[in-house]
């Protein structure tokens, strides 16, 4: 196969959430040989904003950075002949690859561009049916049934793994979009392509999960986001970002493009390999479920680590899905107290706010007060403040079913400029901004109740 | 609101030699000279992974960060339990706070939503070291 040197094929992270830095993919095309871009979009509550942009307007709801970017690369990967995956499409990925398709021809790029565009990810419209059929969808957090909050939902995905996008790059696809994929779907569908992986080879399938969640949060493993020796990391302003050079045995090392700043260290892999995990026994995927308590590390080089020894087990036979649900409103309002007794003024503000709140008889489901400055990161923990500060920021945040109470609650706040505690300023961003709360549920799904659909589309 | 404050024991980067039953002379210190950390959240849940800086300091990790000490240390700031997993290969710990985001995502109020800094809160805690454990 064309992309792999050596036996060796590299991966690189371009993207590790939507509005991650637009240079990544960039440098990543231009700094060095890869053979596959990948880049991860999808958040858990991402879907939903992105169905109610679809709901406005049916060409839309993906995400839309992602063609000014393709229009960018394009003449490169093709050139090249580095093949990307992304999950870019949202909940509406043949849009999104149809404005792709657009740009190839605007491009010039006619037959040289293949998108594989994978889908059936989307249960939105057999919600009903599939609970009808006697799918709860418990909701995994809580253990209630998503009886109660059907009417309120707007956005219900599956989340499919690696296999519908291996299939695309079978077919010939050299820009794979999907809708929602797992993030480590994306890294490891390209070594499962490559090396002809088989569907029960859980330890290789494992492997391939472990680098992608390596690298699905971008920087965060080269430096990014790293405590040790932070000061001393270079040239942070140009950060590299990971590339995963892969081998048929399951091994891989992560690394990045030379001449890109930050570091790969042990401690920069492992602090993300720790990130957002829950049991390392078994981290759960479509595609296999790993055991993180397997892996080996080594610094094999300057900015390489080297990875060994994962090991996998079977998949389980559900899928996730991840539901959106209209939760309510809140809004957040801050102020801010200058020298002498900012933290005194902050709290006698707050007091007066409540009060306030009270007496007008407003019903919260939650009332929040932090003091930043004091203790909004540590709480209890950060001791007790120096009695100089120099400022402290008072933020409350409030969230209630109905709209009304937190839509008065954003005018309460600006008249303590003028009618309560002295020497307060920071209200230059105006009311507070009242938002709708979309709420995340999520459940499992057999996966025989999910058929992922795959179709290629030519410029 | 935070009226009340716990002030116990020195400041974080302070040693001061102490007694513990037979195991010799002990000093305290703080996590953030041993370890570093990442969290993240999960709903409600707020992962905590810490990592040993150096080999020899995972040991004492594993035996003296258990749950039991770290819900005591978070106590009042998370409503659930505390759950602990060991990767003795990466030389870290896994803590998952039950509770700890305020609701989570996109309901929760807190500035640090998605439990961003429980990292750094958990390297506030002191352990018990052996008195010639050397520490940065």
């Amino acid at each position: 196969m064309a992309a792999r040197r050596n036996g060796i094929v590299r991966i690189a992270s371009g993207q590790g959430f939507w509005g991650d830095w637009l240079n990544a993919p960039v440098r990543q095309v231009e700094g060095g040989p890869i053979d596959y871009l990948m880049m991860d979009y999808l958040a858990e509550v991402t879907m939903s904003i992105m169905q109610k942009q679809r709901s406005r307007d049916p060409a839309l709801g993906y995400a839309k950075d992602f063609v000014p970017l393709m229009r960018r690369i394009l003449p490169q990967i093709v050139a090249k002949r580095v093949r990307v995956t992304a999950n870019a499409g949202g909940v509406n990925p043949e849009a999104c690859a149809a404005a792709v398709i657009e740009e190839a021809r605007a491009g010039g790029m006619q037959g040289r561009v293949h998108v594989g565009v994978v889908s059936g990810d989307d249960i939105m419209d057999r919600l009903d049916e599939l609970i009808e059929k006697g799918h709860a969808l418990t909701n995994l957090d809580t253990g209630k049934s998503l009886e109660g909050v059907r009417g309120s939902v707007q956005s219900a995905n599956a989340y499919l793994g690696a296999f519908p996008i291996v299939d695309a790059l079978a077919r010939g696809a050299n820009i794979v979009i999907t809708g929602r994929v797992t993030d480590t779907g994306l890294t490891l569908a390209p070594m499962i392509h490559e090396f002809g992986w088989s569907r029960g080879d859980w330890d290789r399938l494992a492997a391939g999960t472990v680098a992608g969640h390596i690298i699905e949060c971008g920087a965060q493993c080269t430096g990014g986001n790293c405590m040790v020796n932070w000061e001393r990391l270079p040239d942070m302003h140009d950060p590299g970002y990971p590339i995963i050079e892969a081998t048929a045995d399951g091994g891989f090392i992560v690394t990045k493009h030379p001449d890109t700043g930050g570091r790969v260290t042990r401690a920069s892999v492992t602090e993300q390999l720790v990130y957002e995990m829950g049991n390392p026994v078994e981290y759960i995927t479509p595609d296999c479920v790993a055991d993180f308590t397997t892996i080996t590390l080594r610094q094999s080089g300057a900015n390489r680590v080297s990875v060994t020894g994962v090991r996998g087990n079977p998949a389980t036979d559900s899928l996730k899905v991840s539901i959106s649900y209209a939760w309510g409103f809140k809004a957040i309002g801050t102020l801010i107290y200058a020298w002498p007794d900012a933290y005194k003024k902050a709290r006698r503000a707050d007091r007066i706010l409540r009060t306030r709140l009270e007496r007008l008889g407003l019903e919260f489901d939650q009332i929040l007060t932090e003091y930043v400055g004091v203790d909004a990161t540590h709480g209890r923990l950060a001791g007790l403040p120096q009695p100089d500060l120099p400022e402290v920021q008072l933020r409350v945040g409030v969230r209630a079913k109905e709209r009304a109470p937190v839509e008065r609650f954003s005018r309460e706040i600006a008249p303590l400029i003028l009618n309560g505690p002295p020497s307060v300023t920071g209200f230059a961003g105006g009311r507070p901004k009242v938002e709708e709360i979309v709420a995340y549920w999520p459940a499992l799904i057999p996966k025989s109740e999910i058929t992922p659909r795959v179709t290629i589309l030519e410029a | 609101m935070p009226r009340k404050r716990l002030a116990r024991g020195p400041k974080s980067g302070k040693q001061r030699p102490s007694r513990s039953g037979s195991a010799g002379k002990t000093k305290k210190v703080s996590l953030v000279q041993l370890a570093h950390a990442r969290s993240g959240d999960k709903g409600d849940t707020a992962n905590i992974g810490l990592i040993a800086l150096r080999p020899a300091y995972y040991p004492l990790l594993e035996k003296e960060v258990t749950a039991a000490r770290v819900a005591r240390h978070f106590r009042g700031l998370i409503t659930g339990r505390v759950e602990r997993f060991e990767l003795p290969n990466l030389r870290a710990l896994n803590f998952l706070l039950h509770g700890a985001l305020g609701g989570g995502g996109t309901l929760s109020l807190k500035t640090d939503a998605q439990g961003k800094v429980f990292s750094t809160a958990l390297l506030r805690m002191e352990i018990e070291v052996p008195g010639g454990l050397r520490v940065r």
